[in-house]
């Protein structure tokens, strides 16, 4: 006799009883685009080099992170950003600390002496970028990694464009941005300074294209009634007078008024105080929400003892008297009109922050390129000027002009001028859908407050160090909700009441659809919305 | 990333189920409904009773859902040795189970004994309390799915106030089953006062893990209650399952609790407590305590034995010992 | 060796000897003193390596005996009349998992009325439960038949219960030969069992079994029902060349060979039915009555009754229980036996609840049965009595 007949059945036979068919709506392992990575304008993993940090790989973070932008140190300075507004983690108990952890590490590869990878000049045409700012200087890089030669003509003293000439250096210690650049000078790519180019004309013939980098750097100028003597200056050249003659430190006065709303409006009234100011107001005509100035740069001003004055224009600066008109603004029609006030403050300078324009000789009698009426070079989407071979991005086109936006700017024009090179269209990566916060299940997240650590520092030129030490980067990295991508968190494994979900030795999961059937579960109690049921 | 997921790329606070190499016990092809919390539950519970006995169990099961769907000639969905008797003689099967192993001098074996809740708070009661008596070196895991869904979702012990079943339907008279009934089993347990009595849920794997492997070294009877949500009889979609039952941890309708030798002895807190209403809501078989011919008062009712839950196993937190 | 002993403490012994590893039981009444026997020789450590359940009620009895059994280990309980029927379920349950457990049933009455003495009611309502079912003659059968019991079961991978007459037996003093520990450890080899709960080797047990293969389980069943009755010839053979004793086995005959009238029963009313046929035939001339004792009545030996009842010309079958409103359980299977030969069937329904059965009465009856369904010392005058009044009240 053997077993019985039936009633007693060997191990595991209902592997032959294929449930799979039951199924209905079927899970996908699906790659969502996390809130960060969207609005970065530099297009950056953002969640992928947290990830490597949670691991404690702070190299291959940051290799992560120069995949995209070779700034790592400097935008976790300078960056406003974007990414924090966006993270999904917000609206739960605080967005992750990205910039400073994308500080902490660009520090690391800093004083670890971490460089690029050298690229050999695989192609014998050569691309001449004008302006070495952000969007110049990361076209270059990239273009050297694709294995174009590359020139770089720059007609200040430095490099680093706005870098430099825009962003006072306590907030980038000019150590940090010339380790940045000179990394990238060391990966092959030829630069000039004090060259300045005054018709791109010269210079079409040498280059099979060329990259308008040239920034906005010319004042915006306005009509107000100004007494002659009174002691006016723009922005633009402080920030210059200061970067090119550091021992020769501009003496504004006392009292100081800068006029502007825009983050360059903040950063001069900030520095007025380092430059010895005790009283220094901005004056701005919309209400301070209206202010397109970065939130955290207003408070940091604020901080710092700057007033800001809101609704109202200067009308006339009259020697140290400054005429203001007090404005009236419609939130909701955006109508902004003079309520007929004024009123007057007294400054021993005024300095103008109200907006920067293209250098316009530089393509003037270029049939097929112009400046617009903004004071702007108009682009195609592949970021062609009107002129075969003639790019254009950063501040000189249309967009926001921050650091992070012109690094973005500088990485597709590389790759729009490679596309050009080659003969072929450039076309972006299709973009996945976003993992919003109805996408989450955040009950797997256990709360854990954001490590917020205050970079308010002396009022002076120096840098306050508020870097994360590597455990602190760990520990804020791994705040990362790694929305709408896998983490391993195994949950689908877990949960799965069919163990439908196969998972390999090295952790990867797949769906075993021949025992799926369907329940939806995996997608449910996935935590970062990485599981997608589909009909 | 989070210690509250069941696993992660760190090893640190995985469960076993998250495992690469977790048994198995209860494989594929078995035939629970889409998105069956009681087989969750019991893949789960077995397995780390597995793993903790290095392999050496014995499980008996209850006539019921997890029976019919797990072994029905010539499908047998377990990779361990199984017995299906009757509907209420499993702890009794079990201590016969473990009478025999402890005399061939294989007390290594542990032996669990399982079933819904109809095969252990009604009909299993009696055989029940003679294992918890004799105290029989027996775990015995209650999966808990509030009725009888097997044989289409009628009334149990373990059916809480106000629910629907088949044989409490709600009527212009009746609201659900009647909040003046029902057995507390875990208490009854206790009552006994052997070794170990613990309640668990799908909606907290980690505890549930935790209170298996805890009860599979503990010599003596133990028994273990899992919440297991049903798709079917409660009338949610399959996906929710995990969710509802994290809900009725969070609104203190089920509470998780471990005593021993009959005295409390751990409660898993309520962190946040939300109104039981984010419980009810989600399951059709409350769906008559909302609407225009709701009754007010009766969600009260259950708020009122969440709330007693809470301060009766101490769910706030076990401060004052 | 030769012992005085209480029929119950007979089979405990006999049980010893077995050596269950787990027994269990529930031991109050309707029980034997079979239980206390076995738990007082287990606590003493005569049987050593064996553990004693005291459960909480029958179901539970037989279930540990189940679950015991199943995990691979030689399992003993015992019941009796309502405790049968308590476990019921479990019964069916065992035989189904084709587990070999042994089981004493201290055969009672059945209630309502609650009666606490013997007869056969309870045994007939297990008789399709898959069970086999030996009913033992006198205390000393009954204590054999355990012995054997535990063989054929083994051998058969079906349940044994082993019948005993309560009180007329269990409770009641015999000469009983128990055999050596050496002896029955030669005769009962230890349990192997075939499958079972093991770890290294899983397997489930107790599986589901639709429509498409539930007929084939039940005739599998059944074919295994026939094929017992040889192999429990051949151990009750083997137990008598080795113990010198014709206990056990299909049936036994008594003066069969040339009788006229030959009685069939079950249990220990064969003694006194022996006694008052010995007399009929001394006063009535030689061999004119006889008398089959049924050992096995499942698997129900037809083959083996037919070639013993075939040169009868009456055949009566004294039986302890009937089927309301239809008579004789035994004597119906005994007719199926000996269906198409012209032997005229007589029922006797005897001993109910205990009541006494003389030789007398059974002369009597032997005699000049009147009618083919005979209640054994009914009270008429009652009887009528009642009848009266219950047609009165129909009739009005």
């Amino acid at each position: 006799m053997s077993k019985p007949f039936a009633t007693v059945v060997e191990s595991r036979t209902s592997l032959a009883n294929k449930t799979g068919s039951w199924r209905t709506v079927r899970p996908e392992y699906v790659h969502r685009l996390p809130p960060c990575n969207v609005t970065c304008p530099a297009g950056e993993n953002i969640q992928q080099w947290l990830s490597l940090a949670q691991e404690g790989k702070f190299f291959e973070a940051w290799q992560e992170m120069v995949k995209n932008n070779p700034f790592p140190a400097t935008m976790g300075r300078v960056c406003y950003h974007t990414c924090e507004k966006a993270c999904n983690r917000g609206q739960y108990d605080g967005s992750v600390n990205i910039n400073l952890i994308e500080r902490s590490i660009g520090d690391m590869a800093i004083a670890k002496g971490w460089s690029f990878k050298k690229s050999e000049v695989r192609s014998d045409k050569k691309v001449l970028i004008i302006g070495s700012g952000p969007s110049g200087l990361t076209a270059a890089y990239f273009l050297r990694q694709f294995g174009y030669g590359v020139d770089i003509f720059e007609s200040r003293k430095y490099l680093g464009g706005m870098m430099r000439y825009g962003v006072p250096k306590y907030r980038l210690p000019r150590r940090v941005l010339d380790a940045e650049i000179k990394r990238i000078q060391d990966c092959g790519v030829n630069t000039v300074c004090n060259r300045k180019v005054n018709n791109i004309k010269d210079e079409l013939s040498n280059y099979d294209a060329i990259y308008l980098a040239v920034g906005a750097s010319v004042a915006s100028s306005v009509t107000i009634d100004i007494e002659p003597g009174s002691k006016v200056v723009s922005a633009v050249d402080l920030f210059q007078k200061i970067e090119d003659n550091p021992n020769d430190l501009p003496n504004l006065g006392k009292t100081v008024v800068v006029y502007g709303g825009g983050n360059t409006a903040i950063d001069a009234a900030r520095t007025a105080l380092r430059l010895g100011a005790k009283d220094v107001k901005i004056v701005y005509r919309r209400t301070i929400n209206n202010m397109p100035a970065h939130e955290t740069e207003i408070q940091d001003a604020l901080s710092e003892g700057i007033e800001i004055l809101c609704l109202r224009t200067i009308s006339a600066i009259n020697g140290n008297k400054v005429i203001l008109d007090k404005m009236d603004y419609d939130e909701e029609s955006g109508i902004l009109s003079r309520s007929g006030e004024n009123e007057m403050i007294v400054a021993d300078s005024v300095v103008f922050a109200i907006g920067q324009a293209v250098e316009s000789s530089l393509i003037q009698g270029i049939d097929g390129i112009s400046i617009s009426e903004k004071g702007l070079i108009s682009v195609d989407n592949c970021m062609m000027t009107g002129v075969k071979g003639v790019f254009a991005g950063g501040d000189a086109i249309l967009g926001k002009r921050t650091v992070t936006n012109a690094i973005g700017y500088g990485k597709k024009a590389a790759k729009c001028i490679d596309a050009f090179l080659q003969g072929r269209e450039y076309i972006p990566n299709s973009k996945n859908e976003v993992a919003n916060f109805k996408k989450l299940n955040t009950e797997y997240y256990q709360k854990d407050e954001r490590k917020e650590v205050s970079r308010l520092g002396n009022l002076d030129f120096e840098e306050k160090n508020v870097s994360y030490s590597d455990s602190e980067v760990v520990q804020e990295a791994m705040r990362c909700f790694s929305c709408g991508n896998c983490f391993h968190c195994d949950n689908c494994y877990s949960y799965c009441p069919d163990n439908a979900i196969i998972k390999h030795e090295d952790g990867t999961l797949e769906i075993d659809y021949d025992y799926c059937k369907g329940c939806g579960i995996c997608a449910s109690e996935c935590p970062c919305g990485a599981i997608k049921m589909t009909t | 990333m989070s210690s509250l997921t069941m696993g992660n790329r760190f090893g640190q606070h995985t469960t076993v189920q998250s495992s690469c190499d977790r048994p198995n016990t209860l494989t594929s092809g078995h035939r629970a409904c889409q998105g069956c919390g009681e087989g969750l539950a019991a893949r789960c519970a077995i397995d780390v009773a597995y793993t903790a006995a290095k392999g050496k169990i014995a499980v008996v099961n209850a006539t019921g859902c997890l029976e019919v769907v797990s072994c029905a000639f010539p499908d047998n969905s377990w990779n361990i040795p199984w017995i299906h008797s009757l509907f209420g003689n499993t702890a009794a099967v079990a201590s016969g189970i473990a009478a025999a192993f402890k005399n061939k001098g294989q007390a290594d074996v542990r032996v669990i004994a399982q079933g819904g809740d109809g095969g252990t708070t009604d009909i299993g009661m009696g055989c029940l309390s003679g294992m918890f008596d004799r105290n029989d070196d027996v775990l015995y895991i209650c999966y808990d799915n509030q009725a009888y869904m097997n044989t289409g979702v009628q009334r149990s012990s373990a059916t809480p106030a106000l629910a629907r079943t088949a044989t409490t339907m709600p009527n212009s008279q009746y609201s659900g089953s009647d909040p003046e009934t029902g057995k507390n089993v875990p208490d009854i347990a206790m009552a006994h006062g052997i070794p170990y009595v613990a309640v668990a849920s799908i909606g907290n794997l980690h505890d549930l893990e935790r209170k298996v492997a805890k009860a599979i070294n503990i010599r003596g009877a133990k028994y273990i209650q899992i919440h297991c949500p049903c798709p079917l009889g409660w009338g949610f979609p399959t996906a929710e399952t995990v969710r509802i039952a994290r809900l009725a941890l969070k609104s203190g309708m089920y509470p998780l609790f471990e005593a021993e030798n009959g005295v409390l002895v751990g409660s898993t807190p309520v962190e946040e407590q939300i109104p039981v209403e984010e419980y009810l809501r989600v399951q059709k078989r409350f769906a008559h305590l909302f609407g225009k011919n709701a009754q007010p008062e009766n969600i009260g009712i259950l708020q009122k034995i969440a709330n007693r839950n809470i301060e009766k196993y101490r769910l706030g937190g076990m401060s004052d010992e | 060796m030769l012992y005085q002993l209480e029929g119950s403490q007979a089979v405990a012994r006999a049980i010893a000897l077995c050596r269950p590893e787990v027994v269990c039981a529930y031991p109050i009444t309707p029980q034997t003193h079979i239980v206390e026997g076995v738990g007082e020789l287990v606590r003493s450590g005569q049987l050593g390596n064996c553990q004693y359940l005291n459960v909480e009620s029958e179901m539970a009895a037989i279930s540990v005996a189940i679950g015991s059994e199943a995990a691979g280990v030689r399992s003993y309980t015992a019941t009796s009349s309502q405790g049968l029927l308590y476990m019921m379920e479990a019964v069916y349950n065992a035989s189904g998992l084709e587990l070999p457990i042994v089981m004493t049933l201290g055969n009672r009455a059945i209630g309502s009325p609650l009666n606490i003495w013997n007869d056969h009611a309870d045994a007939m309502s297990a008789r399709d439960a898959g069970w086999l079912m030996l009913f033992a003659e006198n205390n000393q059968e009954a204590a054999d038949l355990h012995i054997q019991a535990f063989k054929i079961a083994e051998t058969l991978r079906l349940p044994v219960m082993v019948c005993m007459d309560g009180f007329i037996l269990t409770h009641a003093y015999e000469k009983v030969d128990l055999p050596e520990q050496s002896e029955v450890d030669e005769f009962l080899p230890p349990y192997k069992p075939e499958f079972s709960l093991d770890p290294e080797n899983p397997c489930a047990i107790g599986a589901m079994v639709s429509p498409n293969d539930f007929m084939e389980v039940r005739y599998m069943a059944h074919r295994r029902q026939l094929e017992a009755c040889a192999v429990i010839d051949k151990i009750g053979t083997e137990f008598s060349a080795k113990f010198k004793r014709n206990t056990g086995g299909l049936l036994r005959t008594y003066h069969t060979e040339n009788a006229e009238t030959v009685v069939v029963a079950m249990g220990s009313v064969l003694g006194t039915i022996k006694d008052t046929v010995d007399d009929m035939n001394q006063t009535n001339g030689n061999g004119k009555y006889g008398v089959l004792s049924l050992v096995s009545y499942r698997p129900f030996p037809d083959n083996e009754i037919r070639e013993a009842l075939k040169n009868a010309k009456r055949v009566i079958v004294v039986e302890k229980a009937f089927a309301l409103g239809r008579g004789g359980i035994l004597a119906r299977e005994v007719e199926l036996a000996l269906k198409g030969l012209d032997i005229e069937i007589v029922t006797v329904i005897a001993g109910l609840g205990g009541r006494v059965i003389t030789k007398s009465m059974l002369a009597e009856v032997f005699r000049q049965p009147k009618g083919n369904l005979v209640f054994l010392g009914l009270k008429e005058d009652a009887i009528r009595q009642e009848y009266k009044t219950v047609l009165n009240k129909g009739g009005a």
